[in-house]
Order: C-alpha cells, then structure tokens, then sequence
C-alpha cells in the first residue's frame, strides 16, 4: 500500500514537471492539475496510511486514522479546484485576445505592445 | 479575551461582499463604503498596535478552541505593526485609485481590493501554519483579479504567468506542509517550535527537506533570486494602484520568513544548519545586483519601478539572513521603507503615463504637469536608490551596520555599496530621459493634449513621500520600535507559552461552566 501510494505521487509530479516545463497554456494547466493531485495524496499520507479504521472517536474502536490530514486534503482540493478554474479563464481570455498560448514572454510581440497599447 | 484581533480580517470580509451585493452598480457608494472600511481598519491596526507596543502578545482563539487543536490568531509587535503598515498604504493607494479612476475601469475593483486586505492581514496575524497558507490563498485570488483589472491583452499574458507561478507556489507550500505534519504532528507554529527542538540530530532528513522547501515558498512570494521571474511583467503590467498596493505583498514573504525562521527553525537550530548564511544571503546579494541591474537597463518607467522592488526586496533579505538582533531590526526598518517608496514609485510613474501616454523611456515631448510630476519623481528615486536624506540612505546604513563584523562583510558592503551606484545611475537616466530631453523634443503635429492628473492623485503621492519623509524625522524612535520587536522575535518563549498555556472555554473541564 505504501508503495502504491509513493509510487503514485512520484509519478504524478514527473509528468506534472514535465508539463509545467512544456511552456503552452493547455500542457501547463494539466501539468498544474497532476502536480495538485500529487500533493493531494501527498497530504493524505502525512498523517501515516492506516487501512479500514476510523477517523472520528467510536466506542469499542483502538486503531484509529488521523483525521487531520483528510480535512487538510478537503481545503487544499477546493483551493486548488477553483484557482484551475480561474487560470482557465484567464488563459483563455489571453488565447483569444493575443492568438498565442505561449506562456512565456514573447520578445518581440512584447515589445509590439509595450509601444502599442501603454 | 479581546475579539479586535480578528476585526482586520473581518472587517474586510464583510465589507468586500457588502459591496459586490448591495452597491453593485454605484461606484460612488462603492467608493465611500471602501476609504470608511480603510479608515476604521487604520484605527483598528493602530490600536492593535498600541496594545502590542509594551511586550503583550494577543491571542484569539477562534471557537474558543484552544491551541494546537483550535486555530489561533497571534498579535504580537512585528504583526501588529506590519498589519498598521497594510492599513495605511492601502489608505493612500485607495485614494489613488478613486482620484485617477482606475477603479471605473473595469468591475468589483473594490471589493476585490478588500478581500486582498483581508488576505494580508491574515497572514500577518494567523499563528498556524495551514491557516497561512489558506490566507495566502486568499490574497492570491483577490490579487489575480486585481492584476488583471481594466483587462488589455499584455495584462492579460502577465495576469497568466503570474496566476501559473503562484499556483506552482501553491503546492509547494502544500508539499511542505504535509512534510512538517508527517515529521511532527502540529502545525501550530507555536507548538512547532516546541517539537523540532525535540527532533534529534538523527532523524533530521524530513524536517530539513521541509524547512528547505518552505523557505523555496516564502522566496517566491518574496521574489527573491532566482524565484523572482514572476514579478516583473505582473508588477509592471498590473495597474498602477494595484502594483503600489503589491509592494505590500513581497513583504508578507518577508515577513513569513522572519517568524518561521526566528520561531520555528532559529539560525542555531542542528537540523537546518546551514541554511540562512549560505543559501539565504548568497540568493539576496544577487537580488540586490541583479534588481538594481534591472533598474539601469529597463527600457520602461513601470519596468524600472519592479526591478527597484526586486532590489530592495534584496537588500531586505540580506539584512533578514544575518539573522541577528540587529540585522532583523535593519531589515523592519528597510521593509517599512522600501514599502512606501515602492508604493510610491508606482504611483509616479502611473502620473507620468497619465501626462504622456506611455513609459518607454525615449526622449518625447513634454509630460503633461512635468514641474510637479517630476519633483516627486526626483524625490521618489532618492528615496529608492538610498541617498540622504531620505530613509532609503538610513535603511542602508543601519544594513551595513548590522553586516559589520561578520564572515561575508566585505560582499554585504562591496555588493550593497555598488548596486547602490548603479541604482542611482539607472534612474537618474530615467529621470533626464523623461523631464530634460523632453524639453528638446517638439511635440508631433497630430498630438492629443493630455491633461495632467487630478490634484487628488498628487496628494495621495505625496501623502506617501511625506510618510517618507516622517520615517527619515523620527528613524530613531522606529529604529527604537523595530530593535524591541527583533528582541521580542529572539525570545519567542512568551508567545509559545502564551499561544500553547491559554485555556479556551471549550476545553476546560465540564463543571467550571
């Protein structure tokens, strides 16, 4: 289970290096997408993986799943859900007003509009 | 147990959807509701600050939940008073905003601004670790509409980059945050002080690959070299009042790493040895040399203006990384600063776009209200590039103090000293570009007549030089203020013993109800 989980999340933030380096809005958003995913199961192992117990106090329970990493998890998917959203948005608002989803500077259309439209 | 604490977090919390709600539509009522919210915030902070002043640390306990369990907010000297600073820039640059119009520009500028508030505020309050990361969310929303106000293509490309680094930021922050809770089991700060300590000299891998990694994230937030790649096109694209008000948000950065690495991981502490003097102030020298670089080269007023907050931002890093009494307290008195001129740079050169059109730096005819608009230009860049009189040249001066005596001295002054120089040549070449060669250029045939911005824009500018102004007057009794906090921040017993002994309400035994 252990490594299940380890393997998992070192395979997901490669390929989400791999495409925040990709440097065009689409791969990046998706490589953001997986290294968040990543953190997320990163998160939820902190508190050690203990398998079928129960997170909340029961009577005539002794093994018991720490509780805090899963609330930690919760607040981080909904950050990191709505911070996606909004990057899409403003991604595509600069697609369709600049033609180019390149996520870096562009020299010379930098300049362009430097002269352009300040 | 006093509930002002937690009023500069609420305060704009309520107000912000107050006015998405209710004044939707009506920027002057938009407009009255968000100075009144500044307003009363200022008094609050002052109050706070007031209260904070002989040594007590105030705790707020939210639920009445005690700590580790409940989440905490912590007052104490140096967030007291970086929350006063908050309040009253964001008082002038509201002004600003209101005066040239950049809030009519585009929607919710208002209540976008008081979320931002409410964002810096809690991370200078919050005294738990995953609380600061849930603030620092907070204010990166809030400022990625901000910085993509008024819209325009550049801005937008700039808006995407900016949003793109801070969510890589994000889940840094996440990542070492996990790694913090699986090493110890707290994210209190103050309890984390009390259990790293404990963490022997064995078992150090974690916490050191943590420590590490949270220091990657403040370095971001703090663009500090090489993390600062971020922050000149979103500094330079964002409109003027916005990029004045994100001079407070390279500080937040600064001011993470002041409490974590005094509290939580101090300089002697075994297992993160090593890592203020010979990462922290390598990374801050070239940030120096490297901003100030950026300063003399730019080919843009707003441009020069980031490189100037990149190097000042450097220069209050090198002071932080002594991590000395002194040093911590040149660094307060250089953040307070390096804040206002910033603040007030941008500002500037948003008057100049006003009276000219646009900032490239080549010789064109003359800026509308050149006289009043290059005089504050002039004061502004003394006060950024460090000459007397302004508290740019004390700020320096207490940092090269505090850097006297020790191993990298001579780098500190030699690095500090020059980048100073070129500072200065950078923008006195900006300076002579825009106001004297103008006076040789004649204004092409078709030209538009500018007019030269509203008194009101000049009076929040210089509402920010003479806050300048007044930190030159009375430096002693701030730098006074600033060596008690830094004492306050080298003897963290009282606040963990004051965040970890209070009992909440809830948590005492059933019968005292």
């Amino acid at each position: 289970m252990e490594f299940l989980l380890a393997s998992a999340i070192g395979v997901m933030t490669a390929a989400g290096i791999y495409l925040v380096l990709r440097l065009r809005t689409f791969p990046v958003i998706l490589g953001i997408s997986l290294l968040t995913y990543a953190v997320n199961v990163f998160l939820f192992t902190s508190g050690q993986v203990v398998i079928g117990a129960p997170p909340v106090l029961r009577d005539g329970v002794t093994v018991y799943t720490d509780p805090l990493p899963q609330a930690l998890v919760l607040t981080a998917i909904v950050i990191s859900f709505g911070m996606t959203a909004v990057v899409v948005m403003i991604g595509l608002g600069a697609f369709l007003g600049s033609n180019d989803d390149h996520v870096d500077d562009q020299p010379e259309i930098a300049d362009d509009q430097a002269g352009g439209t300040s | 147990m006093t509930h002002w604490l937690i009023a500069p977090v609420v305060l704009p919390a309520m107000l912000a959807p107050f006015i998405v709600l209710a004044a939707r539509y009506h920027i002057g009522i938009q407009r009255v509701f968000s100075i009144a919210g500044v307003v009363t915030l200022i008094a609050i902070a002052a109050g706070l600050a007031w209260g904070t002043a002989d040594g007590t640390v105030m705790l707020y306990l939210l639920g009445d939940w005690a700590a580790p369990f409940g989440i905490v907010l912590v007052g104490d000297r140096l967030s007291t008073m970086m929350v006063l600073l908050t309040a009253v820039l964001a008082l002038f640059v509201l002004v600003y905003a209101i005066a040239s119009g950049w809030d009519d520009r585009g929607r919710h500028f208002h209540a976008l601004f008081q979320f931002q508030l409410m964002g810096i505020m809690g991370a200078f309050l919050t005294g738990d670790l995953f609380n600061l990361f849930v603030f620092f969310e907070v204010l990166l929303i809030a400022s990625y509409g901000l910085m993509i106000h008024a819209g325009g293509d550049a801005r937008l490309r700039a808006g995407v980059q900016y949003v793109l680094f801070n969510l890589i930021g994000s889940t840094l922050f996440l990542f070492a945050l996990g790694a913090i809770y699986a090493e110890t089991g707290t994210l209190n700060m103050a309890d984390l002080a009390n259990r790293v300590a404990l963490i022997g000299p064995e078992g150090t891998v974690g916490i050191r690959v943590a420590a590490v990694l949270l220091l990657l994230v403040f370095a971001i937030k703090a663009a500090v070299v090489p993390l600062h790649f971020w922050l000149p096109s979103s500094y330079a694209e964002a409109p003027a009042p916005v990029a004045a008000l994100f001079a407070i948000m390279t500080k937040v950065g600064a001011y993470a790493i002041i409490r974590v690495y005094t509290m939580i991981f101090p300089p002697e502490l075994e297992a993160t040895a090593g890592l203020h003097v010979q990462w922290l102030l390598p990374a801050a020298l070239i940030s120096l040399a490297i901003g100030m670089i950026g300063v003399l080269a730019a080919k843009r007023l707003d441009r020069l203006a980031a490189f100037s907050v990149i190097g000042s931002m450097g220069m209050v890093m090198i002071s932080i990384s002594l991590f000395s009494p002194a040093g911590i307290a040149a660094a307060l008195y250089y953040i307070v600063h390096s804040t206002l001129a910033g603040a007030a740079l941008f500002l500037i050169s948003d008057l100049v776009r006003i009276g000219r059109g646009n900032l490239n730096l080549t010789p064109q005819a003359p800026v509308a209200g050149a006289a009043l608009t290059a005089g504050l230009f002039f004061v502004g860049a003394i006060a950024m590039a460090g000459l007397p009189p302004l508290s740019g040249f004390l700020g320096k001066l207490l940092v090269l103090d505090a850097a006297y005596g020790t191993d990298l001295m001579v780098w500190i002054w030699v690095i500090v000293l020059g980048s100073s120089l070129i500072s200065i040549l950078g923008f006195a070449r900006a300076g002579s570009i825009l106001f004297w060669k103008a006076q040789s250029v004649a204004p092409p045939e078709d030209a538009p007549v500018r007019m030269p911005p509203s008194t009101m824009s000049y009076v929040a500018v210089g509402g920010l030089i003479s806050l300048l102004a007044a930190h030159t007057i009375f430096a002693g009794q701030v730098h006074g203020y600033t060596t008690v906090i830094a004492a306050q921040l080298f003897a963290p017993e009282p606040y963990i013993t004051t965040v970890l002994e209070t009992q909440g309400k809830l948590s005492k035994p059933a019968e005292d109800h």
